[in-house]
């Protein structure tokens, strides 16, 4: 299917200079951000920063207005008990439960994101997602996630993924858009590194990981790679990107390191929910638990915080 | 020729920790030396720390709804294999009670008392519950009935001196009433609580149902008390300075304290009370019509 272009100031871009990726080297630096050592002020310091990274996500068939009304509870009262805690930095939530998070958290700063373009498969055709896309967008969502149509990508029909980003990046409006490669289905990191670079040039606010429906989902590895691509990519234009790794970060110690590689391969200036973000769902509460053995020195249990 | 074959170098044991089903070192890097009488080295032993504990923690509370959802048959049977398990294995912890300074009698005793130990709580699985629960008679038009449940997570510090009885009676107990467990091992004879993680293992003991440290009490006590995740806590050696440490920091989300200190693990230790003790009572009031 022939798509025409509906922005003229993206061009795609020369994939033949996109640096293969050296997987040798990718393990080994994971490995040593793995080994710093972040104690006491500055570990504290780190999982507030991580709390106001959260996407606090919901995605599930089975999701109805009550669990979002739940769910945005959790994100305005993280754990009243603890004062001087930051919020989270979103919801993440399907097309048709935008218009309940928006009123759940109204006159509060935190930013709806609803996944659209045919959630999680991507298997639907450009009108239909365009059409989730604005139904979300209308709904009152702030940023949009989509998928990346994998199938076109693997088949090598990279010219209709990249019109298709840009087609949606178009839909949103003034919505960011995070743009999912679900990395796990792209195999290798070269794929993964090519997909980035893809994104990015047609458009993209964001570039995520994965929907977290697929295993293996974010890994430091792939997140390394991407946010390379996001280094090199501003090295070239100017322009920042943000990343989002998403799905299977539930521990406080792996936000940890993921934090300490965002800093070591993009420095301070990303260190910020504006781009940086964890897609997540019980990521927030064993931060709370850390936060509150920090401060009171003792193990805690999931029994004294509220479920999400 | 047949001298020079003789001669190869002993396989030593490393001696690791159990958490989750797994045989980690500890996480610390940690070690320390068991010495016999004449100095000479026994075995290196992991010298577990709280972050330990923690993971130790984590996996218990994980295993436990599973668990405890095991048929009372189920849980039997696992505490029989146990024991099964132990009896192919009878010769080497008797070794390993003697190389820790026990008399071969003592050691065969102690062996013997542990294997029926387990077979005595193998047997307790499907009958406690019948034992301890009630229909009670109130005054009004209900049928009022209580039944007992397990507690959960439960830390224990176990025996010093009866190293291997002492362990498996703190652990059949716990473990035949649905709940998970982490014990540290007695920190003078350490040898038989790791061997025996793996006869657990071997006889298909959930991973996490049992989990054993071997290190330092004054360094791990605080911990097992304090943790908000562990709902109850046995201690069963230490004079009042203990006592009072354990006391005080399970009160922080009001923990069954559990106090074994006057145990002789020989004989009153095969009792179904053990069993009880880390089970909470649930009392139904059921609607009837007059």
């Amino acid at each position: 299917m022939a798509l025409k272009a509906v922005r003229t100031s993206a061009r795609f871009p020369d994939l033949s200079r996109v640096p293969a990726v050296d997987e040798v080297g990718v393990n080994e630096r994971v490995a040593r951000f793995q080994s710093r050592s972040i104690k006491k002020a500055s570990k504290v310091e780190a999982l507030k920063l991580v709390l106001s990274m959260i996407d606090l996500t919901t995605l599930e068939g089975q999701d109805t207005p009550g669990k979002v009304h739940q769910l945005c509870q959790k994100a305005i009262h993280l754990h009243d008990a603890m004062p001087g805690l930051p919020h989270v930095a979103a919801v993440c939530v399907y097309p048709t439960m935008v218009s309940v998070a928006k009123e759940a958290l109204a006159g509060h700063d935190i930013n709806i994101a609803s996944v659209a373009t045919a959630f999680p498969s991507g298997m639907s055709s450009l009108s239909v997602k365009l059409d989730d896309t604005r139904m979300a967008v209308a709904a009152g969502a702030t940023e949009i996630d989509m998928v990346i149509s994998r199938g076109a990508f693997l088949a090598g029909d990279l010219s209709y993924v990249f019109d298709e980003i840009m087609a949606v990046k178009e839909a949103c409006g003034d919505a960011h858009l995070k743009v999912i490669l679900e990395t796990g289905e792209l195999g290798t990191l070269d794929r993964v590194r090519k997909a980035s670079v893809l994104a990015m040039h047609a458009g993209a606010d964001f570039i995520k990981t994965s929907t977290g429906k697929i295993e293996p989902a974010a890994t430091m590895q792939v997140t390394l790679v991407m946010l390379q691509a996001i280094s090199d990519f501003y090295r070239h234009t100017g322009k920042m990107i943000g990343m989002k790794p998403a799905g299977g970060i539930s521990t406080a110690k792996l936000a940890v390191h993921y934090l300490v590689m965002l800093r070591e391969t993009l420095g301070n200036a990303w260190m910020t929910p504006e781009w940086f973000r964890f897609g997540a769902s019980s990521l927030a509460n064993d931060v709370l638990m850390q936060l509150m053995k920090q401060s009171t020195g003792v193990y805690q249990s999931a029994d004294y915080f509220s479920k999400d | 020729m047949s001298a020079k074959k003789n001669r190869r170098i002993a396989v030593a044991k490393t001696y690791k920790i159990y958490i989750g089903g797994k045989f980690p070192r500890t996480e610390s890097g940690r070690y320390f030396t068991l010495e016999d009488k004449q100095g000479n080295v026994i075995a290196n032993l992991c010298r577990s720390s709280r972050k330990d504990f923690r993971n130790a923690v984590v996996a218990a509370r994980k295993a436990q709804p599973g668990w405890a959802k095991a048929s009372a048959y189920l849980r039997g049977q696992i505490l029989y294999r146990t024991a099964e398990m132990l009896e192919g294995r009878r010769e080497q912890f008797v070794a390993e009670l003697v190389l820790q300074a026990s008399t071969q009698r003592a050691a065969e005793q102690e062996v013997d008392l542990s294997i029926d130990r387990l077979i005595y709580f193998a047997g307790w699985t499907d009958k406690y519950q019948q034992v301890f629960s009630a229909v009670n008679p109130v005054n009004s038009s209900h049928f009022n009935f209580s039944v007992l449940e397990p507690t959960g997570v439960v830390s224990m510090l176990v025996p010093d001196s009866s190293s291997l009885l002492g362990l498996i009676s703190n652990v059949a107990p716990a473990i035949a009433g649905g709940n998970t467990c982490i014990a540290l091992a007695s920190e003078s004879k350490p040898l038989c609580a790791v061997s025996f993680a793996e006869v657990l293992h071997a006889a298909d003991v959930p991973g996490g149902v049992v989990n054993i440290l071997t290190g330092f009490r004054s360094e791990l006590t605080e911990f097992f008390a304090s943790h908000m995740d562990v709902n109850a806590v046995i201690y069963c050696d230490g004079g009042k300075a203990v006592a009072k440490t354990v006391q005080e920091l399970a009160a922080n989300n009001i923990k069954r304290v559990i106090a074994r200190s006057r145990m002789d693990w020989s004989g009153d230790a095969e009792n179904p009370y053990l069993i009880r003790d880390t089970q909470e009572v649930k009392t139904t009031w059921h609607p009837i019509g007059n």
